[in-house]
This record gives C-alpha cells, structure tokens and sequence, in this order.
C-alpha cells in the first residue's frame, strides 16, 4: 500500500444551532481544507463524505443531498456512515483510495446538523432500536451509556469522581480550541458531580452537546506531497482499523469495548506498534460521555482496564501530562455534531503533529498520536494512528 | 493552520431565532408508517411470551443457548438447531435509574432500566426491560430477578407481556 499523508484540514464552528445549511457548512470547511492544502477541487480525485442518521436532517439519501457542497460533483464520490464512529471512518475510507493508488488525491468530508430535528434531536434517536425486542420499552439513548457506565463503574469499582474529572479537563482544553461549543475555563469537578441527573450515574455535565458542523482534510500520497512541496505540513496516516460486535448488545459484557481493542489492535499492526503505551504520544479517544474516553483508553491499550480513570486523577492525561487525551477539547467540550467530529480527531492529530495547534500546542514533542470513534449501539470502533 | 485562521465559519442561532422569524426556515413533519414481519425466531418468542414463557435456541457447534433467540448462529455462520425454553428468572447486569423519557423530557418518578441475563441461556445472554417492586436504594448489578408477568388475558405478544422484572424472593438480595 502506499503511504498517505493529511495535507489540510478544516472545520466549522461547532454550535448548538447554525444558520448554514449542511451543503453550506461542507462547502466552508471543504474550501478552508483546500486552501490549507494550496489545492482546488480540480486536484481532487474523489471524495469521501461521512454523515450520520439521515434522520436528523429529514432528508433521505443524504449523501446525495449533500454532495455538491463537499466538491463530489462529477466525481468518484460515495457517503460513508458507521454511526457514531464515521468520524474517523470516513478518513478510513478516503485513506484506501489512496492507498490503492486509485486515487493520488482524496477529499474526506464530514457534516451534521442536528438543530434542524424539532424539538431535540433525541425524539429520532427513538428510531434506532430494534422493533420487536427494545421499541415497545420506549428506549431513551442515555439509557445505553447509563447502563454501560454502570457496568463499567462496577466492575472495576471507579469512583463517579474519577470519570467526572474528564469531563472537567476536556470542557478546560477546548478554551484553546476556536470553534468550541462547551469550552469552560472555570469548570470544577463540584459542578460536573453535582449537575442533574439525567440517567443514572449519567448526570447533564457528563454528556456532549448535540450540535451543528462540518469538517475536512484532505488526503494526498507521498508523490502529491513530494511534488506540491507540502512536506512540512503533512502528517502521514500509519495504521488504520475498524470492527464492530453483534447487534444483540444484552449478550455481551458492556463493561469492556472489545470491537475497540480488535480495531486497535488492526491498526496497530500496520503501524508497527506492538507497545502502544511507550509508542503513542497522545491521544484522541472518542469522548461523547467523559466515561467513554475512560473505556476507550482502556480498549486502546492505553491505559490497563479499569485503570484510566486512575490516570485521570494523577494528571497523566492533562496536556502537559505524559500521555495527553482530548487535547483538542473533544466532544466533551468542543461538540458533538457527530460525524464532523472528525475535526477534533483527524484534523487535531493533524493540526498537533504538524505543529499548528496554536493554544493547543501540546508542550512536549509528539511523534504518534492514535484517534478513535465509536458508535451504533456500544458495538462499533474506528481507530487511526498518525504520524510526524 | 489553526494558529492562523482568522476567521471560523458559521453564524451561531439562538434557540428563539426559528420561532421568531429572524432566520427563514421551512417546516416539515413527517408521517412514516410501518408494519415489520417479526419473522421466524422472534415470531415463536413472541407467541412464547404470550403464554408466559421466554424461548431460546441452541446452536449445537459452539453450544451456545442464544437469547433472545435467532434463526443462525452468528458466530458459527450456521443454522441454530433447536428451540430450548429457558427460566424467567435472571440477574441484573446492569441498570440504569432514568429521568429521561423516551423523547429526552424530565420526569419525576424514575424509571428503573437494564439488562437482565436470563437462567439457562449462556452466560450474559439478556434483554434489556424495566424493573419494579424494588426502592431506587435497593436495586444493585447482580441482584436476582423473576418476570412479573401482566395476567394471561391481557397478553398480546410483545416483551411488554413482562410487566417489569422484580426481586427473586427467597435468595440473595
Ligand atoms: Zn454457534
């Protein structure tokens, strides 16, 4: 296969509610990936445009609604969706086009819009249950996180302090972050453990906000780079993998995200990483509950199981810290617009391994960074590693 | 270069500014119906629970008691072989005390919510229902459970033929 860099990224606000449609907010980051990339749409060729549940913008075939404002017009175009976890699937996606050497250049797109949905975006969340065995309970999709951190917390008996203080540190790291929705320089671990409680032990301040956005980069090989003179500014994709478990989530133990580890462990071969936590620099889990940066670390190998909430409370993971995660402020505090979350992902590994991170900046030298995404029900992982 | 972008596009909305006309929008509602065959394995289940019992299959390859049950066994890629019945009697692997309804609003009285791995099925093997008779205080993972089933004449045919799961009595609680 051949190598394959990120030459450019780019992103949106991310805000509970924008006045672009989703056309409109592909197009703006797509243009400011481009411009990043010294490319235009004619060096393009394909595109891939990751977008979750049709549902939220009540526009079936959204693919092809959306495709003119991610430059897929004409082209090898295709819309990618995994759930929760198109956010780094998406990136898969356009890295085997390049890769194969199908393409030289591919532009990897991601938007939602979760405002449109009236009166929240939960009522359609209604509809992903399984007809005959969970509708008839009327589920609420907090329950599922409810009940998995529960079975999480339980096993290995995490104190509710510990998962809270993520929350605390990523709504922190996101004051850094330009486009951040919930970034609070003031938060305290009182005001996360004492917010309502929505399902129990899920409380408001550990749950991501739905919003509004898009995201970019844009994918090149090392003939692109070489030729473009963009060397300085490519970051290099050195391992991907993706898996996800059954459908039937109440036959399986919830409190370890296998389909996680098998992900990891897939692109952590193609890596050459046989010793992710002495190889990887930082991280960017999937952070949509601050339980679940806590899971996915331990499904990562990053941290031993039941043990990254440990690593939490000692500042391991702040970004100053020897391992920092969700330097980019996360779902947690940047938003949760669900695919273009692929901008505090990829684009952050990006922007942090090529040295634009700005503010963000973390301060040690990071050659390897792994991001992660996470979706359908508890069952499906993405996971990308990066290089300098 | 995020260091140097000046400019982050999109223009922010405030939760009023559909209502009160300050952005122009288009209104849609949807009216999607639908009817699902329950097809071959959920269809026996839920004839099953009609007359008060829960059903499984057996794949006998990897000797795995499936619940709920199916037609093939997903990790053998091969037809289960027979319908077992398995107890109504389970334990909470875990739970949830919930605040929310189904469309996202605030409640008062809390449901309790979770998965319960059933007797004679293979370990973890569950579905997930409501538990009742039982104080916000009392419910713990691990604790065991038997259906509370609604009276035979008023079953239909659905999960909700279990009212909820309460407390097993006579063993640990
Ligand atoms: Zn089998």
């Amino acid at each position: 296969m051949r190598k394959v860099a990120v030459v450019g990224a780019g992103m949106t606000l991310f805000r509970r509610r924008l006045q672009e449609t989703g056309k409109e907010l592909s197009f703006e980051a797509t243009r400011m990936a481009l411009d990043q990339a010294k490319m235009e749409i004619g060096d393009v060729d394909a595109v891939v445009h990751g977008t979750a549940p049709d549902a939220f913008d009540g526009v079936h075939m959204k693919g092809e609604y959306l495709l003119d404002g991610s430059g897929g017009t004409r082209k090898p175009y295709m819309r990618v969706f995994t759930g929760g976890g198109t956010g780094v699937f998406s990136a898969i996606a356009g890295y085997w086009h390049v890769a194969s050497g199908l393409a030289d250049v591919a532009l990897v797109v991601n938007e939602e819009k979760m405002s449109s949905c009236q009166p929240h975006p939960q009522s359609v969340f209604a509809h992903i249950w399984d007809p005959i065995l969970d509708r008839p309970l009327k589920p609420n999709l907090v329950w599922i996180f409810a009940m998995e951190m529960n079975r999480y917390m339980t096993v290995h008996n995490i104190p509710y302090e510990d998962i809270a203080r993520v929350a605390v540190k990523n709504k922190r790291n996101a004051v850094g972050h330009p486009c951040a929705q919930l970034a609070d320089p003031k938060i305290t671990l009182e005001d996360v453990m004492n917010s309502e409680i929505m399902a129990w032990p899920v409380r408001r301040l550990d749950i991501s906000p739905p919003s509004d956005g898009a995201a970019a980069v844009v994918l090149a090989s090392e003939e692109v780079v070489k030729k473009r003179k963009l060397r300085d500014q490519a970051a290099w994709i050195k391992g991907v993998g993706w898996c996800i478990d059954s459908t039937m989530w109440t036959d399986r133990d919830l409190y370890f995200p296998e389909y996680v580890a098998r992900a990891a462990k897939m692109a952590y071969r193609q890596a050459k990483i046989d010793r992710p936590k002495q190889q990887i620099d930082f991280a960017e889990p999937y952070d949509p509950f601050d339980y679940k940066e806590l899971h996915h670390l331990e499904g990562l190998g990053l941290a031993d199981r039941g043990k990254a909430g440990l690593m939490t409370r000692e500042g391991v993971t702040e970004r100053d810290g020897k391992l920092p995660v969700c330097p980019s402020g996360g779902l947690l505090g940047v938003g949760n617009p669900i695919a273009a979350t692929l901008g505090i992902k990829i684009g952050e590994l990006y922007w942090q391994l090529t040295g634009q991170a700005g503010k963000r900046q973390i301060p040690n030298e990071v050659h390897t960074g792994v991001c992660q995404a996470w979706g359908d029900l508890m069952q499906y992982g993405s996971v990308v590693v990066m290089g300098a | 270069m995020t260091a140097n972008i000046a400019r982050w596009p999109g223009a922010e909305l405030g939760s009023k500014d559909l209502e009160n006309g300050k952005v122009t929008t288009q209104r849609y509602r949807p009216d999607a119906k639908f009817a699902w065959s329950a097809g071959e394995a959920m269809s026996r289940f839920l004839a099953e629970l009609q007359q008060g019992r829960l059903i499984a299959r057996e794949c006998k390859n990897c000797g795995r008691i499936l619940f709920p049950p199916r037609m093939f066994c997903e990790e053998c890629f091969r037809p289960t072989d027979e319908w077992v019945y398995v107890k109504d009697t389970g334990t909470i692997e875990t739970y949830s005390i919930s605040y929310l309804d189904t469309d996202a609003r605030r409640i008062t009285e809390p449901i309790l919510v979770g998965v319960v791995s059933v007797d004679g099925a293979s370990p973890k093997m569950g579905i997930m229902h409501y538990f009742g008779e039982m104080a916000t205080g009392e419910i713990r993972i691990g604790m065991k459970v038997q259906a509370k089933w609604r009276p035979a004449e008023s079953r239909v045919g659905s999960v909700l033929d279990i009212e909820y799961f309460r407390p097993l009595h006579g063993v640990d609680r």
